[in-house]
């Protein structure tokens, strides 16, 4: 059986894990290959990035229901935290290198692209989210953390809408993200999410 | 060494060759003669050097030879400081060409498949001497022009790029154009085996992609047919053999690998403004005051750009070509007609 310090491992392993693509990008760009625009990359791999950790947040429990593995509970909240970091960064990365910090500029976008405002309400939530994810908030929201927490899935819908309203010429890239997304929402569907563990039964004994 | 023409004060190419020569290939010839040692020379002088760091590319006898008769430095950015041209890897490496892809980093992964040589262009509809020509025969009467133009994506960013080919203007006075054509409209190829973008089934272009322009538009000097970038022969990826350049519009009216030009009466409807009418129209002429639905034109990303220092610079009406294309909208509500 995996002891204290066996699943301290898994979560550092986890946390480099889900560090290592913003080195890699960070890391390009310093040799100077990410292309003559290295903010529009940063950009826009960060974005995707974030919802990587969003998507894989919300395969937990699936994942956990299907195995009874421990280890996916324990990182849930950390991949959330991820989640909001990744957005962050993404949202910074367009502040900073696409309006060149232009505060002006930031605010009239804010108020007329209907993909930045679904983008900055996402990124709300999620703050909103890790801000309500430590011990002392789940005590304190008692029964009514687990319906807030479920906003994630709403904000799942939001950054799929935001990634929608970007895309100009070809829907491949966001259709294959939004069939993952239907496909770890369609899990929490009460028929689906009871026969999870019985499929962990039949697995077990095949 | 390169002789510098006489510097022109905001992209006059009248004052670099004066327009009665510029406009006809006889009459150009004649002129050169009688111009003196000045200009002929500058047309002549190999602008190699200044792209010495530029990968030799792979082309076809009669077009190396076509490129090296070239009239260097035709047109330049009255303000080079400002206007730098972006380095080769950017140029070619860094752009939109969706028929291998929808990354900009997918056409220069990608383009390699595309089969250039023989290429042959189908001009017709309402002209009295069309037909279907191979590329050299098509380019043979004229005499490539290299020029410097800012190249400004829908997409905010931009890029100077020299360009090396014909006027549109003279092409289209070879195919002798009826009264009744109005319109230019021009055609990509279509070969989903050698365009992975186009076997994509979630794409959102109906292919082949259309552009089109005015007839007046189409005549204008600045329009050009280009055929080589940076001293060498297009790259695939920049849409080679064959491709439009219209520097005083977005970028996605200049079409690339272009197989077919149509005199035609009526307007044709451009591939973007058949996905998206009220994001792209017929014109799109760069306009600062005009905003695309989803992000602002008022700015511009000159690239190549740094981290911390994104480049932004104000963009120009009709990108900086005011001079010679305002007129050919004067009385035009370009709110309207964006």
């Amino acid at each position: 059986m995996a002891t204290p310090r066996v699943w301290l491992l898994w979560r550092i392993g986890v946390f480099l894990a889900a560090l290592a693509p913003l080195v890699f990008w960070g890391w390009q760009v310093a040799i100077n290959a990410a292309g003559p625009e290295p903010g529009n990359y940063l950009l826009l791999n960060i974005g995707i990035g974030g919802l990587w950790m969003l998507l894989l947040t919300l395969s937990l429990t699936p994942l956990t229901k299907l195995t009874r593995w421990k280890g996916f509970a324990l990182i849930r909240r950390q991949l959330g935290l991820w989640t909001l970091a990744y957005a962050t960064l993404h949202m910074l990365s367009y502040a900073l290198f696409i309006l060149g910090l232009n505060w002006a500029l930031l605010a009239s976008e804010l108020v007329k692209r209907p993909y930045i405002i679904v983008g900055m309400i996402a990124l709300i939530g999620l703050a909103v989210l890790g801000a309500t994810s430590n011990k002392w908030s789940m005590r304190r929201l008692g029964k009514r953390w687990k319906p807030l927490h479920k906003f994630s899935y709403v904000i799942l819908g939001l950054v799929l809408l935001h990634f929608f309203w970007v895309v100009r010429a070809d829907m491949q890239e966001w259709a294959m993200y939004a069939a993952i997304a239907a496909l770890v929402m369609a899990t929490r569907l009460p028929p689906v999410a009871r026969t999870l563990p019985k499929l962990r039964h039949r697995l077990s004994r095949a | 060494m390169l002789i510098k023409i006489a510097k022109p004060s905001d992209l006059h190419e009248s004052d670099v060759t004066p327009e009665s020569i510029y406009l006809s290939r006889r009459r150009f010839m004649g002129g050169m003669a009688g111009l003196g040692a000045g200009l002929a020379l500058s047309g002549h002088v190999r602008a190699n050097e200044d792209y010495s760091d530029v990968p030799a590319g792979d082309a076809p006898t009669w077009l190396r030879e076509k490129i090296s008769d070239t009239q260097w430095r035709a047109i330049t950015p009255s303000n080079p400081e400002k206007d730098k041209i972006a380095p080769f890897d950017d140029a070619s490496g860094y752009n939109n060409f969706f028929e291998f892809g929808t990354d900009k980093r997918d056409p220069s992964r990608h383009a390699g498949s595309l089969e250039t040589q023989p290429w042959s262009v189908v001009v017709d509809g309402e002209v009295n001497n069309g037909g279907r020509f191979s590329l050299e025969d098509f380019a043979k009467p004229s005499q490539f022009e290299e020029r410097i133009y800012r190249l400004r994506c829908v997409e905010a960013w931009s890029m100077v790029i020299p360009w090396l080919g014909i006027p549109l203007a003279e092409v289209i006075r070879r195919a002798d154009p009826t009264s009744k054509a109005k319109y230019v409209r021009f055609e990509t190829l279509v070969d989903p085996e050698q365009m992975p973008g186009q076997r994509s089934s979630f794409s959102i272009i109906d292919w082949p992609y259309v552009e089109g322009l005015r007839l007046d538009e189409a005549m204008n000097p600045l329009t050009l047919l280009a055929m080589g970038m940076y001293g060498r022969e297009l790259p695939n990826q920049n849409g080679a053999p064959l491709r439009l350049v219209v520097p005083w519009k977005y970028g996605f009216k200049s079409i690339k690998s272009i197989v077919r030009i149509s005199l035609v009466e009526e307007q044709p409807v451009n591939s973007w403004q058949q996905i998206a009418a009220n994001e792209y129209g017929f014109y799109a002429n760069v306009n600062p005051q005009v905003d695309h639905p989803r992000w602002s034109q008022a700015t511009e990303r000159r690239l190549p750009n740094s981290l911390f220092n994104s480049n932004t610079i104000d963009t120009l009406m009709f990108n900086g070509y005011g001079d010679e294309v305002a007129e050919l909208y004067a009385g035009m509500d370009l709110r309207k007609h964006y």
